[in-house]
């Protein structure tokens, strides 16, 4: 069941990824993205992980992919435009793959798992502690400083994307919540008796 | 014979707990469609209450059937797909929002120990769904290639990812004080001596309030229905559907609506737990309780319809971001450092 199940989940998984290169329509691309990240968020499900299969979802795919989606969709993309200078791109583009590829197969072949890893892989999950309670044990406790030190690069990253965006200009009119609420009927409304025929 | 039958089938269950498990989904969306088709009527009923009207009473006795009358009326129209719009994401969108809504209910415990798939991630799960509804809004109004739909997508999407971060904010408060992702245990949590005074609504009052606005606005109900402001968008993101794909936007949006109903009862109001811990109470069954707790809770939706005016973006927009999200954030930090270091008072 496990294993038919796992099988599905990957097979429509990279189904997906290549459809997500291989779309025309950017905004198909975005939703066929979307689709992978769930079908990454069921295969987490089979491996006992289901604290990162709900995260993955509710950050990735509730939060990124959404603002994705709409700077896909607000974007103006002129296809035959982007297609012009492919032939001319193509050597340095095979080139700078050719490259990553070799790159990520030295990786793949020198990988070395930390000494004690295959033990902690073969021994069962302890049974009464529920996997999010096991992830936030460790994960404050023995790599506190790392989790709070990558919360500070995301904060960083946060608030240098706000400066880079926040312009002042002068001369704006801009509007005051705390005064509008602060108005009453008595500093704005004036009340005039209007003599008959002769006006104000 | 109808003894041996029962046992039969009973035995049969238990072997096959995946059948089990479907008999079970089929039997809760079942109910739960049923329900859904009273809360829209007890929607309009009690809209029209507000207005001196009387709403809906031609169809059935009082106008129970009006629902299912409006059902057969929009399933048996013709569905008319706009030739510009982009045919299979046009009538996926309908289709996604529906499911997603409905298979929420799969981790909702409506009494002790009647949820289908009682997971330990349960509140996550619901909220993982929750989030993923505004694609519905989205691809719908993107692939109706229309200005108004394509508009008032991009109004619902900012709405719903705002005021999903202080929902979440507010979630994290009570899993604080319950210490635990599943809503069972939540529930059980709030299971103490004093009755309804021990539920989270009161120890979290201000929390209780941030997630009944935050889930209004969640659901684009009113004062926060600027997806579908009749007024300036006409109607929305729906505007270009008709026939039955209008009416899985509009199963949608109310079995949504029920659903934050069914979580505030879990979070703040003690699921299926008696009000009071006394005789006559406890032999009310849980799920009885549990109804009438979301449908009181629906009341309030449906009175909020009726009698508040709705608000402008910017306020929307300020509302969630400049108010609910730093109360939230500090409460986060108090009862953080309450449970830490309050002892015994605060404790669980």
């Amino acid at each position: 069941m496990a294993a038919v199940l796992f099988y599905i989940f990957a097979t429509i998984m990279i189904g997906s990824a290549c459809v997500v290169i291989f779309a025309r329509n950017p905004v198909h691309s975005v939703l066929f993205l979307i689709l992978a990240f769930c079908n990454g968020a069921g295969l987490f499900l089979l491996a006992g992980a289901e604290f990162l299969a709900m995260i993955l979802i509710v950050v990735y795919v509730g939060a990124v992919a959404v603002l994705f989606l709409f700077v896909v969709m607000m974007l103006d993309v002129d296809f035959a435009e982007l297609k012009q200078g492919f032939a001319k791109h193509l050597p340095l583009g095979l080139g700078v793959g050719v490259v990553v590829m070799v790159e990520l197969g030295l990786i793949a072949i020198g990988w070395q798992s930390a000494p004690n890893a295959s033990y902690a892989a073969a021994s069962p999950m302890v049974a009464n502690v529920s996997n999010t309670a096991a992830l936030g044990q460790i994960l404050y406790t023995k790599y506190a400083v790392f989790f709070e030190a990558s919360a500070m690069v995301l904060l960083t990253a946060m608030i240098g994307a706000i400066v880079l965006t926040l312009h002042h200009r002068p001369n704006v009119k801009r509007q005051k919540i705390s005064d509008q609420n602060a108005r009453t009927r008595d500093n704005v409304i004036e009340i005039k008796k209007v003599p008959f025929r002769t006006g104000v | 014979m109808i003894d041996s039958w029962i046992s039969q089938i009973s035995a049969l269950l238990t072997q096959y707990p995946l059948l089990l498990a479907t008999v079970k989904s089929v039997l809760l969306a079942v109910v739960l469609l049923i329900y859904v088709a009273y809360i829209i009527l007890a929607d309009r009923k009690i809209w029209a209450a507000v207005q001196l009207r009387r709403g809906p009473n031609v169809v059935g006795p009082w106008g129970l059937l009006q629902s299912f009358a409006d059902f057969f009326k929009f399933a048996l129209k013709e569905p008319i797909i706009p030739d510009t719009a982009n045919k299979g994401i046009f009538l996926f969108a309908p289709f996604l929002m529906a499911t997603l809504s409905i298979a929420a209910w799969a981790v909702v415990p409506v009494a002790d120990g009647w949820a289908v798939g009682d997971i330990n991630v349960g509140i996550l799960y619901i909220f993982a769904l929750s989030s993923l509804g505004v694609y519905g809004v989205i691809m719908g109004g993107w692939a109706s290639n229309s200005k108004y739909p394509f508009l008032s997508a991009l109004r619902s999407a900012a709405q719903m990812v705002s005021y999903e971060v202080s929902i979440g904010f507010v979630i994290i408060t009570v899993l604080l004080c319950a210490g635990s992702l599943n809503l069972s245990d939540i529930v059980r949590a709030q299971d103490t001596q004093y009755g309804m005074l021990g539920w989270y609504w009161l120890r979290l009052l201000p929390m209780f309030v941030i997630f009944f606005v935050s889930a209004l606005a969640e659901t684009n109900r009113p004062p926060f229905d600027l997806v579908e402001a009749e007024s300036e968008l006409v109607a929305g993101f729906m505007i270009e559907y008709s026939a039955t794909p209008y009416v899985l936007f509009m199963l949608a949006e109310y079995v949504a609506i029920v659903t934050m109903c069914a979580l505030l009862t879990i979070l703040f109001f003690g699921g299926w737990l008696p009000p009071v811990n006394m005789a006559p109470f406890t032999w009310v069954p849980g799920v009885i309780w549990f109804t009438l707790k979301a449908s009181f809770f629906f009341f309030f939706f449906a009175m909020v319809k009726a009698f508040v005016p709705r608000y402008r973006y910017d306020q929307l927009m300020r509302l969630g971001w400049k108010v609910f999200l730093p109360i939230s954030l500090t409460m986060v930090v108090v009862v953080a450092s309450v449970l830490q270091f309050g002892g015994e008072a605060f404790g669980k």
